[in-house]
């Protein structure tokens, strides 16, 4: 897939002299679902906002379908719809005729039809004659969304969509996301909520203190980082390993009732087959075993806390 | 002219006039009773003790310094807070990140707050009309000093509102700097019934071009000559659109 996105070596130095991104190079490609993990202050809005025109790059460059961010700015940024973090919203405006002037402002011919598709798309049809206050928390984020689309957009930024979101209408933001990933249209979105990025993202990066730790397509982070754990429970508890299994990678667990075998899924084999016969021939007779992997959420905690402690 | 994006002006300037016509009634009785206020303190109370200034009955003097003086006002606060107002709440994230550039911010922007300005001049010379006997010598030059200082003083109060971080500022330079120097600017007496020595002084103030080129446009006297008049109010002009346009190219309080 091509990048439709390109960030090189993106530098920004508040005027305080904060440092909130360093470096940050990342290829955004064509059509996929891209999450950008990452703990409180890691630079993801900064990032974000500096493809998008609000923040000035110290240092860098962005293109957006080949198009610099900073000497042609109308090229890149009509192609992009931006969803803010905070809810930012004129209290009186009707939510239609906010909707309108999104389309406007991008140099838009009216189309009431395309307004009309995105304001059902998002359930918000019923209160398009609603000024913006008399709506709910929820509600306004999909206005907000809603003004994003209004210029159809090809590539869509949303930062933190589900933040205060309850479980439905997260699920309901889900599909919106997949709706428009079936309609050709490219998303970043930001989050802190690791299933969000393990049920929609196809793709994963992983930024604190404003450098992009790894991105990874989202299986592969999940098998190439993903251990995965064996679990023996035994028929009769046994009080310590027997010797001839002290090779393997095991852990006597439940007073002795079962065993936790890790392994890596990438090695070359995984010696479940030796262990196995070698428990026969300790004697050890088995009840059941199972197997689990490890979510995204220890992956990205365990990579964050390598990277404060180095 | 043809490359810009005359849909992202049209959408801006839209959203501007819709606020002001959500009060359009507020915005028509100001100014009338206003005006009817002037007239009835300054035309009958002190006007019946100046006879007249420079041949023009007081009265009717007064009419275009009152014109300015509203229209300054109400270009400078409409334009600062419709800039501001999105500063504060955030909503300006969408002027910034669509394709419009300075121009057309500044085209939709100020345009809106020199046509509610421009709207209140004309309700203010319609309202004085029926107080006063008054002329427009110059219709043509009155109608050109009216637009340019709705629209260079809008372009100030953008400016303002760019500038401001809280309230307080915004009302602080409209405050402090425009109002006295527009009362000091002769809108309610000849610069030449002052003392020699403010007189001079007065020249500094480039509030007193304006008014004394608009009240020649009504009633041909003027306290300066017709074209510094002109010369003033363009400069002003210039000074700030190459300020606007730097902030823009420098991203000076609107973009960290
Ligand atoms: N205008 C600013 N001036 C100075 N520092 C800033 C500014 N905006 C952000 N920062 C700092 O930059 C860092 C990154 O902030 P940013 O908002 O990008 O983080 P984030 O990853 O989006 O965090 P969150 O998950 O809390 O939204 C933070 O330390 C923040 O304090
Ligand atoms: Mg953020």
């Amino acid at each position: 897939m091509p990048a439709i996105v390109t960030v090189d070596s993106l530098e920004k130095t508040y005027a305080d002299g904060f440092k909130a991104l360093s470096g940050v190079s990342l290829d955004i490609e064509q059509g996929e679902v891209l999450a950008l993990l990452g703990p409180n202050g890691a630079g993801k809005t900064t990032l974000i906002s500096t493809i998008c025109g609000l923040v000035q790059a110290t240092g860098g460059s962005v293109r957006v379908d080949g198009h610099d961010i900073v000497t042609d700015y109308r090229k890149a940024r009509a192609l992009i719809g931006l969803v803010p973090q905070e809810i930012t919203l004129e209290p009186f405006d009707k939510v239609i005729n906010s909707v309108r002037f999104s389309r406007g402002l991008f140099g838009k011919p009216r189309d009431e039809a395309h307004i009309e598709k995105t304001l059902r798309q998002l359930s918000l049809w019923d209160k398009r004659n609603s000024r913006i206050m008399e709506l709910s928390g929820g509600m306004k984020r999909r206005v907000l969304i809603a003004k994003a689309l209004a210029h159809e957009p090809r590539i869509l930024f949303l930062d933190e969509p589900t933040a205060g979101v309850d479980v439905e209408l997260r699920r309901g933001m889900w599909e919106t996301v997949a709706g428009l990933k079936n309609d050709g249209v490219t998303i970043i979105l930001t989050t802190h909520y690791i299933e969000e990025a393990e049920a929609i993202a196809d793709r994963v990066g992983v930024i604190s203190k404003g450098r992009i730790l790894l991105v990874e397509d989202k299986d592969t982070l999940m098998n190439r980082m993903g251990r995965k754990q064996l679990r023996i429970e035994l028929h009769e508890p046994v009080s310590e390993l027997p010797d001839g299994l002290s090779e393997h990678d095991l852990e006597l667990v439940d007073g002795g009732d079962a065993l936790i075998y890790t392994y890596d899924t990438t090695g070359a084999r995984t010696g479940i087959t030796r262990l196995l016969s070698d428990l026969s021939e300790a004697g050890i007779v088995l009840r059941d075993i199972q197997t689990s992997q490890s979510s995204l959420e220890e992956i990205f905690v365990g990579l964050v806390q390598e990277e404060n402690a180095a | 002219m043809m490359g810009l994006n005359w849909r992202g002006v049209a959408a801006i300037y839209r959203f501007e006039m819709s606020r002001f016509f959500r009060t359009l009634l507020q915005s028509f009785v100001s100014p009338v009773i206003s005006t009817s206020l002037y007239f009835v303190v300054f035309g009958a109370a002190i006007g019946s003790r100046i006879d007249e200034v420079e041949g023009v009955s007081y009265g009717a003097f007064i009419v275009p310094g009152l014109v300015m003086l509203t229209v300054m006002t109400q270009a400078i606060s409409n334009a600062s807070f419709g800039i501001y107002f999105p500063k504060f709440i955030g909503t300006i994230y969408e002027l910034l990140s669509a394709p419009v550039n300075f121009l057309e911010i500044v085209l939709g922007y100020v345009g809106a707050a020199a046509t509610k300005s421009l709207f209140i001049g004309t309700v203010i010379m319609v309202t004085a009309s029926l107080f006063v006997d008054m002329q427009v010598l110059h219709p043509l030059s009155m109608l050109a000093f009216l637009l340019l200082t709705c629209v260079s003083f809008a372009l100030f109060g953008f400016i303002i509102g760019i500038w401001a971080e809280n309230f307080e500022q915004l009302q602080l330079v409209p405050l402090l700097i425009v109002t006295p120097l527009v009362f000091l600017g002769g809108s309610f007496y000849s610069i030449s019934m002052l003392p020699p020595v403010w007189q001079w002084i007065t020249m500094f103030n480039p509030v007193v071009y304006l008014i004394s080129g608009f009240r020649w446009s009504f009633y041909g006297v003027a306290d300066v000559p017709i074209v510094s008049s002109l010369l003033a109010i363009g400069l002003f002009l210039g000074l700030c659109l190459g300020a606007v346009w730097w902030i823009f190219r420098s991203g000076w309080r609107l973009r960290p």
